[in-house]
């Protein structure tokens, strides 16, 4: 079986500094895998990477096979590789449905784009209530639901997170991990990055761990969980 | 004799003008956080490009035939050289400290002023630019020259079609969305190198309708006239909100109101009388600058850049 992505050897530098350097993955398609990791270990810079706002400094991306190297990042969107940014990264002046419209950008089924934009105020109801309001006024948790929301209307083979439990409330962040199990169930596939160990490796079927630009440690998520190191390292236990 | 409406009919027309000139340093800055400094000389070329047309019709056409053909030549030539100025000097520059893509903008729009006076026939003056004959109108005691009539109904219209754009579109939405984030913009699938192209092509075009203005205007186009017109609706774009551009037609119309309005009546006031009449008007404009830096830095319709994150 080939995988949907698969991470070569990737390296990537900002000017000098390499950031991530060397890795290599593989996510198979229905699968969630998370990359986790302390700041600054590289796991947003691989995302960055993936979708194209970054160029890789050398290794192979291969998507849906496809090359993706050096590929611009609209072109990545549409060929099914979807990225909600950490931070969330929303159009603050731009209402909620209009986000979501945003998502579907490359899409041209009016009517499927706004059944899947009912599905997602279904998803999340709280969405659908305030559809008509500017989204930089939302909370951090409601943010959160719209980028992972915006992210699903471009109907993406894979969808990548990039902390999506950031800043947000321990109620909040159970309502998103809960999201995200429901959405593998429905077969969508995820690369999470997440700071929060716990909540990823629970819900991973594969789970990297990445120390200064290189993956130290990769398994299942529950090998993970009882790991060790990793149980010292990133779930504060000694 | 009361002279109120004239001033206010002559700060409207200049206004009109100003802020067609401001609506590409607004759109442009709104999008890449870039001043363009040769925006003026942009708007510059355009009249030379409608004035070159016009040379090229026959001599006995009616200026109300050929106009619409020159408009088409100065927004032509404006969009080329903006367009060119993107590719060539700006994007190259895109990941560059901000100081760097500004000095290109101002050695641009010398070398732009430089190439027109050497290159375009007789340009070392100013060139004269055809008028429209007949009675001027009088409208509400104010009387406005037939080629006036000429912006006072392309501004609006501008305006229009820019608004219906950026709001009802989906390259405006497009547009919209890059403005407020480039890269998630791209992460939505916007293609941002063409938003941004474009942001730079309506920007001339604007400005190659303001040129044409200002040539039946004034009934010349030279070399030079790029600069305070540039001035003024950067000032323009500032005094309403750089960013925005309804803020940007606003502001240039405040400008000009207020520019008319200063040079006639600053005189009047007691101790002024040396400031007054059309030796100090370029003045007017800039105290106006300094004032909303001080008391309002994010304009009339601007928000605080806060407000972004």
């Amino acid at each position: 079986m080939t995988a949907l992505l698969e991470v070569e050897n990737l390296r990537v530098a900002y000017g000098k500094i390499e950031a991530v350097k060397g890795i290599s993955f593989t996510v198979q398609a229905g699968q969630v895998v998370t990359l986790i990791g302390t700041n600054g270990a590289g796991k947003t810079t691989t995302l960055r990477t993936l979708s194209g706002l970054l160029k890789p400094l050398a290794g192979k991306i291969t998507f849906d096979g496809q090359v993706l190297n050096g590929t611009g990042p609209h072109k990545i969107v549409e060929r099914g590789l979807a990225h909600s940014p950490e931070g969330r990264r929303l159009f603050p002046r731009l209402t909620i449905a209009e986000n979501l419209q945003l998502g579907a950008f490359l899409r041209k089924d009016s009517t499927a784009i706004e059944r899947d934009i009912q599905r997602i105020y279904e998803l999340f109801p709280i969405l659908g209530e305030r559809r008509k309001q500017a989204s930089g006024t939302l909370s951090g948790g409601e943010q959160q639901m719209l980028a992972m929301g915006r992210a699903l209307m471009s109907r993406p083979k894979l969808l990548m997170l990039d902390e999506p439990s950031m800043g947000l409330s321990p109620i909040m962040m159970q309502k998103i991990m809960e999201t995200i199990t429901e959405l593998r169930s429905q077969g969508t596939t995820i690369l999470l990055v997440e700071q929060n160990a716990q909540a990823a490796l629970s819900l991973a079927d594969h789970g990297h761990v990445m120390e200064i630009g290189r993956i130290v440690l990769s398994g299942t998520g529950r090998d993970l969980l009882h790991d060790e190191s990793v149980r010292k390292a990133y779930l504060g236990e000694d | 004799m009361n002279e109120l409406p004239q001033q206010l009919a002559n700060g409207l027309i200049l206004g009109a003008m100003y802020g067609l000139i401001a609506i590409g340093y607004t759109m442009v800055y709104g999008i890449v956080q870039l001043i363009n400094f040769a925006h003026g000389e942009i708007f510059m070329v355009g009249g030379f490009g409608a004035l070159t047309v016009y040379l090229a019709l026959p001599s006995g056409l009616p200026l109300m035939a050929a106009l619409p053909l020159m408009l088409i030549g100065g927004i032509l030539v404006s969009v080329l050289v903006g367009v060119a100025a993107e590719r060539f000097a700006y994007r190259p520059l895109r990941g560059a400290p901000r100081l760097a893509p500004l000095i290109t903008a101002i050695g641009l729009s010398i070398a732009l002023q430089q190439a027109v006076w050497k290159w375009y026939p007789d340009a070392k003056k100013a060139r004269v630019f055809p008028q429209f004959k007949g009675d001027a109108f009088d409208v509400l005691g104010a009387t406005v020259q037939r080629g006036d009539l000429f912006v006072l109904i392309a501004a609006p219209l501008c305006m229009l079609a820019l608004g219906y754009f950026v709001s009802r579109t989906r390259s405006g939405r497009a547009m919209q969305a890059t403005a407020q984030d480039r890269d998630t913009a791209a992460l939505m699938g916007i293609n941002t190198d063409r938003i941004i192209v474009l942001a730079f092509a309506i920007g001339a075009a604007f400005a190659g309708v303001a040129a044409v203005a200002y040539g039946l205007r004034t009934g010349e186009v030279q070399f030079r006239m790029g600069f305070i017109m540039g001035l003024k609706a950067f000032t323009a774009a500032v005094l309403g909100g750089i960013g925005n551009i309804y803020g940007a037609m606003l502001g240039g119309v405040v400008l000009g109101v207020a520019e008319a309005l200063a040079t006639a009546y600053v005189e009047d006031i007691p101790g002024m009388a040396q400031f007054g009449g059309g030796a100090w008007k370029d003045v007017w404009a800039f105290v106006l600058l300094i004032l909303v830096l001080l008391l309002r830095p994010q304009g009339l319709l601007g928000e605080r850049v806060a407000d972004r994150a």
